[in-house]
């Protein structure tokens, strides 16, 4: 099976840890990353960048907001990661998903960290 | 899950705005000072027991509160202190508080907070340094090194930048439209100011103000927090990560500068050049440009690029020829000068900047960049010159240096000075 596990805390917070703070807590999931790892059981590991750099696209109106999405009567259903030269050409590609599939949102949200992780594969 | 290193970071990111809304209860800094400093002892011996608050803010602002009441009755002496208990158990009103801690409420507390700061009578130093005390809660000794000067002279410069903020009358009120927009402007720049005394010339000094750009950039997104709407905003956020992210490839093992197009792109820092180009791309998307997304777009162009010969100079110089329009300054027309040598050649930026001579004459960057340009049109009696002139307006050791061996190498070719 594959699982995703989705991370939340408060932004605030996290983005206020000092460099050797914020370093140290990377070096205790990373024990746990190895583990997991030689377990064959990780995958792509991704930190996404704060909030501040999220924009949303909403599709029914095609209304670009900036900031992350906000709204708490959708749920989370999915999501992307796609290799693009800027902002402009990630929306596109989220406003053609938005013609295939209407409704709701998609919020775009740069990543700082990508661990690619091993070759998955459904069971 | 209270370990002191989520504590530490949880009063840190919560100091501005508690500090803010503080202020605005007591209209009065030294007051709000002190009782979100009572506010926070009493955090660290209540959380580690009890658990951490669901909103840190709100609990360290309404103990905050009763602390600074207490004291004002204290020094009234109308009244002994109220017992302990009357404000050990929060529970019960942390709930309500933070709702009326709504998201306009506390983002006026925190501009004014950061504007009053920005006392127009104060010297830029002096509002980097109340700024980072009273918002960033940085230790004067933190402050005091990173300037240079003793805690006891950075104390009393903060103490005399503090009582003359105090008597500035900054209006309580929420401001309106047109004054919410000229505060922010002015809390940019000094926030832009922040980074720039932490974007040090020399090596030693980068070590003692890498703080003040790293707070320079968390105050920048908490603005945006506050404002996630304002294109310059996200220009300022954009420039300074773009320039900070270059840090670790400023300076090289001997403490010698290296040039933009000499530094190793390896070390430059990937995730903050990733975070900068997302903001100056939402930035370039509202079609209102200014000067912070225009230099933001100009630092991106460089971390675009892979190799230094990759750079697109002509896109660089059409940005600068825009920013020339919005803020003309010669600064920003010697700067520019750079993009036309490479466009154009060394002639034509010679041209370019032959006429800031009596403007820029004390401006170090000015005869090193024009010593460079006549290096490379072979001129170089003349740049031998300008390299002296150069060197003996050097702001640091590295600047000198680095001009330094211009001037060897002329040496070595039997140039001497005249």
């Amino acid at each position: 099976m594959l699982y995703a596990i989705l991370c939340y805390n408060d932004e605030a917070i996290t983005s206020a840890w000092t460099k050797e703070e914020d370093d140290a807590v990377m070096a205790k999931l990373q024990v746990v990353h190895d583990k997991a790892r030689k377990n064959g059981q990780l995958g792509p590991a991704i930190r996404l960048l704060p909030t501040t750099s999220a924009t949303t696209l909403r599709k029914a109106q095609d209304l670009v907001i900036d900031g992350p999405y906000a709204e708490t009567k959708e749920q989370l259903l999915g999501f992307y990661i796609v290799d693009v030269q800027s902002l402009d050409e990630a929306l596109q590609i989220a406003r053609d998903l938005g013609k295939a599939n209407p409704g709701g949102a998609y919020e775009l949200r740069p990543i700082s960290i990508y661990q690619p992780g091993k070759e998955l594969q459904l069971t | 899950m209270t370990d002191p290193a989520w504590i530490d970071a949880a009063l840190t990111s919560a100091r501005p705005q508690a500090v803010s809304a503080l202020l605005r209860y007591f209209r009065d800094l030294d007051l709000a000072e002190e009782a979100f400093q009572d506010a926070c002892l009493r955090a660290l011996k209540s959380w580690p027991e009890k658990g951490p608050p669901r909103d840190p803010a709100a609990w360290l602002i309404m103990v905050g509160r009763n602390s600074g009441i207490d004291s004002v009755r204290k020094r009234a002496r109308q009244q002994a202190l109220p017992p302990e208990e009357a404000i050990s158990d929060l529970d019960d009103v942390e709930a309500p508080l933070a709702e009326r801690l709504d998201g306009s409420d506390y983002r006026d507390d925190i501009l004014r907070l950061l504007f009053i700061c920005c006392h127009p009578d104060l010297p830029a130093v002096q509002q980097v340094a109340v700024a980072l005390r009273i918002v960033s809660g940085l230790s004067v000794k933190q402050i005091a090194r990173a300037f240079l000067v003793s805690e006891a002279a950075m104390e009393q410069r903060i103490t005399r930048a503090k009582a003359k903020i105090g008597q500035a009358n900054v209006p309580f009120e929420a401001p309106g439209f047109d004054e919410r927009a000229e505060r922010l402007a002015t809390v940019a720049a000094v926030i832009y100011l922040i980074f720039n005394e932490g974007y040090s010339s020399t090596a030693a000094e980068a070590d003692a103000r890498a703080p003040f750009a790293e707070e320079a950039i968390r105050l920048a997104r908490l603005l945006l927090r506050l404002f996630p709407t304002e294109p310059e905003i996200m220009g300022l956020a954009a420039l300074m990560l773009l320039q900070h992210s270059r840090a670790a490839a400023r300076f090289d093992e001997n403490g010698e500068i290296v040039l933009l197009e000499d530094q190793d792109r390896g070390l430059w820092n990937r995730s903050m050049i990733t975070e900068g180009l997302a903001l100056i791309d939402k930035a370039l998307r509202h079609r209102a440009p200014g000067p912070y997304q225009i230099q933001a777009a100009i630092a991106a162009m460089h971390a675009r690029a892979a190799t230094a010969a990759d750079t697109d100079w002509n896109a660089i110089d059409r940005l600068y020829e825009a920013l020339q329009r919005m803020t003309p300054s010669p600064v920003v027309t010697l700067n520019r000068s750079v993009a036309i040598s490479k466009t154009e050649g060394p002639e034509a930026a010679l041209a370019m900047i032959e006429p800031l001579a009596d403007q820029l004459a004390g401006y170090f960057y000015f005869h090193g960049a024009r010593g460079s340009y006549l290096l490379q049109l072979g001129r170089k009696g003349e740049a031998r010159i300008a390299f002296d002139r150069a060197i003996a307006l050097a702001n640091s050791a590295p600047e000198a240096a680095h001009i330094r061996q211009h001037l060897d190498r002329l040496q070595a070719e039997g140039v001497y000075s005249a």
